[in-house]
């Protein structure tokens, strides 16, 4: 298990590595001079000079690339172009939305998604299974942010349950924030819930035609019982690697839901950072959603690891 | 017959006609704006109703099939034309360097969350079609490098790649000649999955406007439009709503009804 974590975390650290080049490369051709957008088009030269060189834009690039990952590394994110202050207590703001809302939207799709795929898979071939892939298939055909869109015509401006937009704010409780969560989760996660109820039934169909589940009825458990002491436990190791897939895509994928309920989350911040040319802004986003979901894959990969000893084994 | 393959089919086939004939033929010019005739819900003239300048919904309907058409096209272009031989290689020196370097890439680029990067590439680069394309295909690679990998692991050690390497063909040869035909089942599936994902990557990216720019039109900015007047004209909304999922759905059975037709035992990791 040491040698396996060992090899993980090189690869880990590698593509950390490798990720935070790209993206520094992509920002670093990025058409546009922050310091003349910040400035105006009037500005001087020798000002435009004097802020170059506060930013640290007169550096090298390599320079600028060991301070940004060096920064990194110790939570100095660096310093917003547009309203000069610090990065890093702009994502912790916003990280305050994101997060919840994706772990939320996590904790729905797997509330959907368990029971359906578990019936799915219980009555293969029946009405009830091809009722409920139909309605997967459907799901995994619907863009979320039209599903948001839907859901705000029927919950918040025709039945009025919910509001059209805006984040609460954690202090004016639980209950409000979670509730203008609420909507945006709900469109987050039908789609993932479509795809994990495919999973949950294909993984339990594949552990139901396994010899120890013969085994298990035929020493007098029932089919549900087999199913749940033995069937359900060995399913479970795909779908949780999907899980774990889904939560760092929902981090991401939160992006174009927040556009829509005007959410306060990261991806608006990514937004508002690009139309103002905050690029730094938007360097450190990307890399953070990109770490954190480099980092899940990591710790899905050793959880899973330290289920399934089979694999340690293989790698 | 195969019930996914037919009714896939039907809907994806519809789309495609609906694209290639707006090239000759709309009901309306899909630009000409109509302002009398704004906000119409479907009726017999406009049948799809009228937007907010009293464009026609239905032919901006089918003259942005041919933009999700194009966008998807290339993107699974980009992916085909780059994964497949990557796949080739790696699996004509499995276990070497090569293979380890293509699948540890692979890895990586699989790691990103690639909404996010395709923003990112699109905010930086300019919105428009082109960088769309772009940023969705390159997410494309290593789908199909994984995929033609996959499938061309088993078939080296067939006895009649065997034949092939004892008539004196070399890695290459063999991949085109002999690999690659037995594969393409598995890519046109995949291929069929990769298109409507492109569709809904497209969708998603036009609605933030990054995808494609006025005056070209995108079934995701209309749904932009649609956003601010949704309580006054849901129609807006639900008609390029419709066409997207009619659409992804039809792809996806088409999907699911090639590989079943094609060969019942092929399984394609789809998720």
């Amino acid at each position: 298990m040491l040698r396996y974590t060992l090899k993980r975390l090189l690869s880990l650290f590698i593509s950390l590595a490798i990720a935070s080049l790209l993206i520094f490369a992509v920002i670093e051709v990025a058409p546009g001079d922050p310091a003349s957008f910040m400035l105006g088009i009037n500005a001087q030269e020798d000002t435009l000079a004097a802020l170059r060189a506060e930013l640290g834009l007169d550096q090298p690039k390599w320079q600028r690339y060991l301070s940004w990952v060096g920064g990194m590394v110790q939570g100095d994110f660096g310093t917003s172009y547009q309203y000069r202050t610090p990065v890093s207590e702009m994502i912790a703001d916003r990280l305050w939305v994101s997060l919840p809302l994706a772990l939320y939207a996590l904790t729905l799709s797997t509330i959907i998604a368990f029971p359906a795929g578990i019936y799915a898979a219980s009555r293969r071939g029946k009405a009830g299974d091809v009722g409920v892939m139909g309605a997967t298939q459907v799901g995994i055909a619907i863009p979320n942010f039209w599903f948001a869109m839907m859901l705000v015509l029927i919950f918040a401006i025709n039945l009025r349950w919910f509001s059209a937009g805006g984040f609460a704010g954690w202090d004016k409780g639980v209950f409000a924030a979670m509730k203008s969560l609420t909507l945006p989760a709900i469109a987050l996660a039908l789609p993932q819930a479509a795809i994990l109820a495919r999973v949950m039934r294909s993984s339990l169909l594949d552990v139901l035609d396994e010899d120890f589940m013969r085994t298990a009825r035929a020493k007098g458990l029932s089919r549900g019982a087999a199913l749940r002491r033995h069937g359900l436990r060995n399913a479970m190791i795909p779908v949780l690697t999907i899980l774990g897939l889904q939560f760092s895509f929902l981090l991401a994928g939160g992006i174009i839901i927040e556009q829509v309920f005007y959410l306060p989350g990261l991806g608006r911040l990514i937004f508002q950072s690009i139309s103002a040319r905050d690029l730094i802004v938007v360097e450190s986003v990307t890399m953070l959603l990109v770490f954190a979901v480099i980092v899940v894959n990591f710790v899905v990969d050793l959880a899973y690891a330290a289920v399934d000893p089979r694999l340690r084994a293989r790698t | 017959m195969n019930r996914s393959l037919i009714l896939g089919g039907v809907l994806s086939a519809l789309m495609v006609i609906a694209a290639l004939l707006s090239f000759v033929w709309t009901p309306f010019d899909h630009g000409a704006m109509n302002i009398p005739e704004k906000l119409q819900t479907p009726n017999g003239i406009h049948w799809f109703g009228t937007d907010h300048f009293g464009r026609d919904l239905f032919s901006m309907i089918m003259v942005g099939a041919r933009t999700s058409i194009a966008v998807a096209c290339v993107a699974v272009g980009i992916g085909i034309g780059l994964g497949v031989p990557l796949g080739l290689w790696a699996a004509a020196r499995q276990g070497g360097w090569v293979d380890e370097v293509i699948m540890r890439g692979n890895d990586l680029i699989f790691a990103f969350p690639s909404l996010v990067i395709a923003i990112l590439i699109t905010a930086v680069f300019g919105a428009g079609a082109i960088n769309a394309i772009i940023a969705i295909g390159i997410f494309n690679i290593p789908v199909f490098a994984r995929v033609t990998r996959g499938g061309a692991l088993p078939l080296w050690a067939r006895e009649f790649i065997l034949a092939a390497r004892v008539a004196g063909k070399g890695a290459a040869r063999i991949s085109v000649e002999h690999i690659l035909p037995n594969i393409a089942n598995l890519l046109i599936v995949q291929a069929t999955i990769q298109f409507s994902l492109g569709i809904l990557a497209e969708a998603a990216l036009s609605y933030v406007g990054l995808g494609a720019q006025p005056p070209t039109p995108s079934w995701g900015r209309m749904l932009a439009d649609a956003q601010t007047l949704v309580s006054i004209a849901p129609h807006m909304a639900l008609v390029p709503g419709m066409a997207i999922i009619l659409t992804v759905l039809g792809l996806n059975l088409l999907g699911d009804g090639l590989r079943d037709a094609l060969d019942p035992k092929l399984r394609v990791a789809r998720v």
